[in-house]
């Protein structure tokens, strides 16, 4: 206690914590600029008509229009396309990544020989770029079918689950699930070692006891591991679900921005900015900020309450 | 079911937890066996019959095209990937110090403010950034894309450094203090020489998200001299027929970095993974 008197008392002089502020003021600069005056930047093109090349180069004015590019985007069906991929993408990444990373983190809690071999394997997807595992997914993918089938559909006919053939990213509805495979796939193992962390860090002897009270393997899992393992997979939940609002990379690689089955937000942010449709990509960018920060923020609120009180 | 019962019982569980492993191990290393299977294949091989099968007859060709469109790109990625990760280290290294042991009034809100610009999706700020580069005087290439790598590496290489600088005593810095040692002469002389650990996590994570990274290498990369992400997806969408020998060639080459980084420093990668997820 009296340690932290002191602390504070000598934090409190200008000249004990001035320089401090100096040594981190070109950061604070840095990302007050590129982030958040880039946001701000951002949002005031959104609420422009911005839509032409001339616009962009400044060879012909502006207007200012309010919300009416979010209006129109939000009514386009091609726009409405876009974010229901990206549910459909988040939602089967996150439930696949989840699973299996917590599955494998179960299975390698207790001792097993080779572990070391496993974690390894299962985390060196991670290492890899979306463009190059974009490269071999493209042809595991590939939507042929019957005697011209290559890729997955071909292993299937050839370990007998021929019914699974299908035409991966070209079908119109459920194309971007196709993309989430190669996404769990890269992401699992990071998943994994998240959950792994988190079972290592339940003491033995909390298990011991529910034990020895009698509970069933279930209830241990159920009444001790689950509440313990719940912060971390919030944490799973948050950068697993923000990496999805972004993907970008994988979808460029594995079909490319002109493939209407497999289009996100970011992919029309991108053929709107090569367009010079500026004031509609600006749009796009927004409404992927907000849905970002709708889960993002009170999670870094809590957080920093949470490090305040240590 | 009584303690000496259980000990005599055939390990059910442990075998049931090896098939599930190593099935799992067979479906996470089937893209790379497709990878240097394909790779090794002449045209002539590449029938849609034979794609699960080795090659008849093994040939690097296809290595050779993917290292000469590549070759060049490399060179691009290295002079991008060195100097901005070192100097995000330094510039992380230097904020983590202050918002953990040199504290100023308001230093929790900067921190979290810094920490927003890890979540931050970069469509949001791609315009106004274009902008800047094409109307500044910027221009495109590789030392626009050092530039943003540190920017918006700022926030994960603070957050890193802070979250091991927290762990540090107090009493070390006070320490100093007490002998009249100023803040730079604290963070040299006590901080820095303890922080490797850190600075080798760093970068490998600025080294790694660097190499693989394709959105600002596309946007502000220019055409001319392309990173290896770049060149590795022209060559895969290059042509109408997709030449897939080449481009899985292309993308293990394209991946040997990282991957020797993964290899040699597997625990501190893991180590960087870890502090992506906030809590230390």
């Amino acid at each position: 206690m009296a340690k932290k008197t002191k602390a504070v008392s000598s934090k409190s002089k200008i000249s004990s914590w001035g320089p401090g502020l100096l040594l981190i003021s070109p950061s604070i600069i840095l990302v007050g600029v590129f982030v958040y005056g880039m946001i701000g930047a951002n949002i005031i093109t959104s609420m422009k008509d911005t839509h032409t090349a001339a616009q962009v180069s400044g060879r012909k004015p502006s207007d200012f229009v309010g919300f009416s590019n979010f209006g129109k985007l939000f009514a386009d069906p091609d726009f409405q396309h876009s974010l229901i991929n990206l549910l459909l993408f988040t939602v089967v990444f996150l439930v696949g990544t989840l699973l299996i990373g917590f599955l494998w983190a179960w299975l390698l809690d207790r001792p097993i020989k080779g572990e070391g071999i496993f974690r390894s394997i299962f985390m060196f997807p991670m290492a890899i770029s979306f463009v190059a595992s974009g490269v071999v997914w493209r042809w595991l993918l590939n939507p042929a079918k019957g005697e011209t089938a290559s890729g997955l559909n071909r292993l299937f006919q050839q370990v007998g689950l021929g019914f699974l053939q299908n035409s991966w990213t070209q079908n119109i509805t459920f194309g971007v699930v196709a993309i989430a495979l190669p996404a769990i796939w890269q992401l699992s193992g990071y998943v994994m070692a998240l959950f792994l962390a988190g079972f290592r860090g339940i003491p033995d002897e909390l298990r011991e006891a529910a034990r020895v009270d009698g509970a069933t393997e279930w209830q241990l899992y159920k009444q001790i591991i689950f509440p313990q393992l719940a912060p971390i997979a919030l944490s799973a939940v948050i950068i697993i679900g923000h990496m999805s609002l972004k993907s970008f990379d994988l979808i460029m690689s594995i079909t490319d921005q002109r493939t209407y089955s497999t289009k996100v937000p970011a992919i029309d942010m991108f053929n709107a900015m090569t367009d010079n449709d500026y004031s509609n990509a600006a749009a796009i960018g927004t409404i992927l900020l907000v849905i970002v920060a709708i889960f993002v923020v009170p999670y870094l609120i809590h957080d920093s309450k949470e490090s305040a009180k240590r | 079911m009584n303690e000496t019962a259980k000990k005599n019982v055939f390990p059910w569980g442990t075998l049931v937890r090896y098939i599930l492993l190593l099935a799992s191990l067979t479906l996470v290393l089937i893209p790379v066996y497709v990878l240097f299977v394909t790779s090794f294949k002449t045209s002539a091989d590449a029938d849609p019959s034979r794609t699960w099968m080795l090659p008849q007859l093994w040939d690097a060709t296809n290595w050779g095209r993917a290292w000469d469109t590549l070759y060049p790109s490399l060179i691009n990625s290295l002079s991008l990937v060195i100097p901005s990760s070192i100097i995000s280290a330094m510039l992380g290294s230097m904020n983590g110090f202050v918002l953990s042991k040199w504290r100023f009034p308001g230093a929790n809100i900067v921190f979290t403010l810094i920490l927003f610009g890890m979540f931050l999706p970069y469509q949001a700020v791609m315009i106004p950034l274009m902008n800047l580069v094409t109307n500044a005087g910027i221009g495109f290439g590789i030392p626009t894309l050092i530039m943003m790598h540190v920017v918006f590496g700022i926030p994960i290489t603070t957050l890193i450094f802070r979250n091991y600088y927290e762990t540090i005593p107090g009493e070390l810095i006070e320490a100093a203090r007490v002998d009249g040692a100023g803040m730079l002469r604290t963070y040299f002389s006590v901080v820095l020489p303890i922080s490797i650990p850190s600075f080798v996590v760093v970068l490998i994570w600025q080294f790694t998200s660097a190499w693989n990274d394709f959105l600002f290498a596309l946007f502000f990369g220019g055409s001319k001299d392309p990173v290896v992400t770049v060149a590795l997806n022209n060559l895969a969408h290059g042509s109408i027929m997709a030449d897939y020998g080449a481009s899985m060639a292309g993308a293990l080459i394209a991946s040997i970095p990282t991957l020797l980084v993964y290899i040699a420093l597997g625990k501190y990668f893991v180590g960087g993974l870890m502090s992506g997820s906030v809590k230390g």
